[in-house]
C-alpha cells in the first residue's frame, strides 16, 4: 500500500508544484503574489476541455493550446492589471488587490459561459490502468506526472542556460540595474507573466485530467495550496516550488494513509508551519536574496 | 481638576447622545418594519395565494435547485389551469446556497412580500439558518428537500416532505443487507457538510444494529477532487460494501475512481446519488450504486407517468427526486390552502397543512407525523445499465 500511496502523493504533489511554479516565477521577478493565477489555471482547464471535446485534438495539443490561451491571458493581465500600477509606483498591496479582481472576473465569466456544473474529460482520455503488482498507475497519472516534470526541467534550463533566462534573473535582482544595462525590462516582465500563466493553464489541464472535475471555482482551493507551496519552497525559488509541491502532496496523502483523513489539511499545513519555524525563508530560500532565483 | 471633570462630562454626554440617537433610529426602523408586517399581513381574503419558493439557482447546488424550481413551477401551472383550484402566485428567490442570502430572502418574503407560506429553503444548512425566522413570525416553512436530522425541531411551523436521510439511508442499508448479505462495510463521508455528518451517524448505528463490521471510515471535504488516498486505504481493507455520503459531484468522482482502481463493491449512496445527473456524470461507473428514495420513476402508476410526460414536455429532461418532491409539495400547499379556507391566514394554513389527509402524490401516499416529518414508504433502487431499478437480490 505504501508504494501506491506514494504514487498518489506524487501525482497530487506534481499538480501543486506546477501551480506553484507560475506563482513563484511572477513573485521572483515582480515581487508580487499573483492571485489571478488560480483563475488562469481554471480557464486553461476549460480551454483544454473545449479543444478535446469540440475539436477532437490529441491531449498534448490540448495542453499546448491551453498554454497559448494562458499566455494571452497573462499578457492581458500584465497590461491591464499590473503595468498601470507599476508605472505609478504604488505599494505592493495594490497589485495583490488588482489580481484578486482579475480572478473574480475570470470566475464570473466562466460561470456565465459554462455554468456551475462540474465537467470532466471524455472517458477515452481518462485512460486505462496499468497494474504493476506492487502498485497501479493510470496512463493519465503517467501523462500528468511526466508533463509536470518535463515543464519544471524545461523552465529550469530556460532560466539558467539561455540569454533571456539571464535577463529574467537580472530583472528579478534589480529592475533598475537591468534596465541600465540594456535589458528591456517591460518586455521581460510581460514575458515572465505570460510564461507563468501558460504554466498555470497547463496545470489546469493536467489537474482536470487527473481529478476529472472542471468547474469555475476549481482554481480557488488549489490556488491557496499553491501559495502554501510557494512559501514552503522559498518565495521566488523554482526548485523550492517543485520540492514544496511534492512535499505537500505526499504529506496530505500519507496523513490519510497512516492517520485520519479528517486531519489531512491540518497535518499538511501544520507541517508547513513547523518547517517555517525552522527555516522562515522557506526550504530553498536564502536569507540575503530574499529567496529569489 | 474641576475643569477637566466638566470636559469629561461634556464628552460623555455627547457620546451618550449619539448612542441614544442611533438607538432610537434603530428602534424606529424596527417598529416601521414590524408595523408593515402586521398591517398588510391580515389584509382581506383575495382569491390568489402568494407563496414563496426559496431555492438555489446559482452556485454549486444549482443543479438540484433548478429541479426544485421546475417541479414547483410545473405544479403551479397545472393548479392554476384547473377550474376549482386555489390560484397560487409563486415567488422564486435564490439563496445561492449561502446562509446569509437565505436569511435575507426569508425576511424579504415574510415582511415585505407577505406570503402566506414559504416552500424551501432547499439546503439543510439554509433551512437551519433561515427556518427559525419563519417560525418566529408564525409562518409555515415547508422544505421539500432538506433531509438532515432535526429540521422540524426548528419549531411548530417547520414542515418537510423530504424523507429524512436517517430513514432513507437506514432503509437502503437494511434492504441491501437483507438482499446482498454483506458482513463488512466501509464508510466515506464529507465532514464539512452538516447533512453528510448526520448520514454517517445514521449509517454507523444502522450497520451496528445489523451486526455489520465497519472496517474503515474515511472523510473528505465538499469540493475535494482527489480521493485516491482514502480509496486506496478502503481498497486494502476490502469491505463487502462501501457507503458514501456526499453531494453528487463528489459522488461521481468517488465511484469513477473506485471503478478505475478496480474496486467492484456496490456503493450505498446518500440523497445525492439519486439524480439522473449522477448517472450521466459517472457513466458506466454508476452501475451498482444503491440509494433509498420515495421517488421511483419507473413505478407502475398513472400519476407518475403523467408527471414524467408533462415534465419532459416542458423542460426536455427527466424529472429527478427533487423535482418530484417539489411538485408534490406545491400540491400539498394547494390542498392545505383549500382546507384552510383562506389565502392569507398563516395560522389557519399551518393547521390545515399539519392535518393534511388522504394526499396521494407522485411520491406515493403521504401524511405528516406528529413531528411534521413525512410518513411514507421508502423504495430502494439500484443503478443497472445506467437506469434506476428496484433493488434485487444477488
Amino acid at each position: 500500500m505504501l508504494i501506491q500511496q506514494l504514487i498518489n502523493g506524487l501525482t497530487l504533489g506534481s499538480s501543486y508544484a506546477v501551480i506553484a511554479l507560475g506563482l513563484t516565477l511572477v513573485f521572483g521577478v515582480l515581487n508580487i503574489i499573483n492571485m489571478a493565477h488560480g483563475g488562469i489555471f481554471m480557464i486553461g482547464a476549460f480551454i483544454g476541455l473545449l479543444l478535446v471535446t469540440e475539436f477532437h485534438v490529441n491531449i498534448f495539443i490540448a495542453i499546448l493550446g491551453a498554454m497559448v490561451g494562458g499566455a494571452i491571458l497573462g499578457y492581458a493581465l500584465e497590461v491591464c492589471a499590473l503595468r498601470p500600477l507599476r508605472r505609478k509606483q504604488v505599494s505592493h498591496l495594490a497589485p495583490l488587490i488588482s489580481t484578486i479582481g482579475v480572478s473574480i472576473f475570470l470566475e464570473s465569466v466562466a460561470l456565465l459561459i459554462w455554468g456551475p456544473q462540474t465537467r470532466s474529460f471524455p472517458t477515452e482520455f481518462t485512460g486505462s490502468v496499468i497494474d504493476f503488482q506492487l502498485f497501479k498507475i493510470s496512463t493519465v497519472q503517467i501523462i500528468s506526472l511526466g508533463t509536470a516534470i518535463l515543464l519544471m526541467v524545461a523552465l529550469h534550463i530556460w532560466l539558467k542556460r539561455t540569454k533571456i533566462g539571464k535577463a529574467i534573473r537580472a530583472t528579478s535582482l534589480s529592475t533598475e540595474t537591468a534596465s541600465l544595462l540594456g535589458v528591456n525590462t517591460n518586455f521581460i516582465i510581460s514575458l515572465t507573466v505570460m510564461v507563468a500563466s501558460a504554466l498555470g493553464a497547463a496545470a489546469g489541464v493536467l489537474v482536470g485530467l487527473t481529478f476529472d472535475a472542471i468547474e469555475p471555482m476549481m482554481g480557488v482551493v488549489i490556488g491557496f495550496k499553491g501559495l502554501a507551496v510557494l512559501i514552503l519552497g522559498g518565495l521566488g525559488n523554482i526548485p523550492g516550488a517543485m520540492a514544496g509541491g511534492f512535499i505537500l502532496g505526499l504529506a496530505e496523502v500519507l496523513t490519510v494513509a497512516y492517520g485520519d483523513s479528517s486531519y489531512r489539511d491540518a497535518v499538511a499545513f501544520g507541517l508547513i508551519i513547523i518547517l517555517l519555524f525552522w527555516r522562515p525563508q522557506g526550504l530553498f530560500g536564502s536569507k540575503d536574496k530574499g529567496g529569489r532565483p | 481638576m474641576k475643569m477637566m471633570g466638566m470636559k469629561q462630562m461634556g464628552h460623555m454626554s455627547k457620546r451618550m447622545m449619539r448612542n441614544m440617537i442611533g438607538l432610537s433610529l434603530v428602534t424606529a426602523l424596527a417598529i416601521g418594519v414590524a408595523g408593515c408586517g402586521s398591517s398588510n399581513g391580515g389584509s382581506a381574503n383575495s382569491d390568489e395565494a402568494k407563496v414563496a419558493l426559496l431555492t438555489v439557482t446559482s452556485g454549486g447546488a444549482a443543479a438540484y435547485g433548478e429541479s426544485v424550481k421546475n417541479g414547483a413551477e410545473l405544479a403551479v401551472e397545472e393548479i392554476n389551469k384547473e377550474a376549482n383550484s386555489i390560484k397560487i402566485k409563486l415567488q422564486v428567490e435564490d439563496t445561492k446556497g449561502d446562509k446569509n442570502e437565505a436569511i435575507n430572502a426569508m425576511n424579504k418574503v415574510i415582511h415585505k412580500d407577505n406570503v402566506v407560506a414559504v416552500v424551501g429553503p432547499m439546503l439543510s444548512g439554509d433551512m437551519f439558518a433561515a427556518g427559525p425566522i419563519a417560525n418566529k413570525n408564525k409562518t409555515v416553512v415547508f422544505t421539500t428537500t432538506s433531509t438532515a436530522e432535526g429540521i422540524t425541531e426548528i419549531g411548530d411551523y417547520a414542515f418537510r416532505n423530504a424523507v429524512p436521510e436517517s430513514i432513507a439511508v437506514a432503509e437502503a442499508i437494511k434492504q441491501a443487507h437483507e438482499k446482498l448479505g454483506f458482513k463488512t462495510a466501509a464508510i466515506m463521508y464529507s465532514n464539512n457538510n452538516d447533512q453528510m455528518v448526520s448520514v454517517n451517524k445514521t449509517a454507523e448505528s444502522t450497520l451496528q444494529s445489523l451486526g455489520v463490521q465497519i472496517v474503515d471510515s474515511e472523510t473528505f471535504a465538499d469540493k475535494d477532487t482527489d480521493f485516491s488516498a482514502q480509496l486506496t486505504k478502503i481498497q486494502r481493507a476490502n469491505p463487502d460494501i462501501v457507503i458514501v455520503a456526499s453531494l453528487y459531484q463528489e459522488g461521481i468522482l468517488i465511484v469513477k475512481k473506485m471503478r478505475e482502481m478496480g474496486m467492484t463493491q456496490k456503493v450505498i449512496g446518500s440523497n445525492g446519488f439519486n439524480t439522473p445527473v449522477f448517472i450521466k456524470g459517472a457513466g458506466a461507473a454508476a452501475d451498482g450504486a444503491i440509494v433509498g428514495t420515495p421517488w421511483f420513476p419507473n413505478k407502475d402508476d398513472q400519476k407518475v407517468r403523467d408527471f414524467r410526460a408533462a415534465y419532459k414536455a416542458k423542460y426536455g429532461t427527466e424529472p429527478d427526486q427533487f423535482a418530484a418532491q417539489a411538485y408534490d409539495g406545491m400540491y400539498m400547499v394547494e390542498k392545505a390552502l383549500k382546507d384552510s379556507g383562506s389565502t392569507t391566514d398563516r395560522e389557519k394554513f399551518r393547521n390545515a397543512l399539519a392535518n393534511l389527509k388522504d394526499f396521494i402524490g407522485v411520491t406515493g401516499k403521504f401524511v405528516f407525523d406528529e413531528k411534521r416529518n413525512p410518513k411514507m414508504d421508502v423504495q430502494v433502487l439500484e443503478v443497472v445499465n445506467g437506469q434506476y431499478d428496484a433493488l434485487k437480490g444477488k
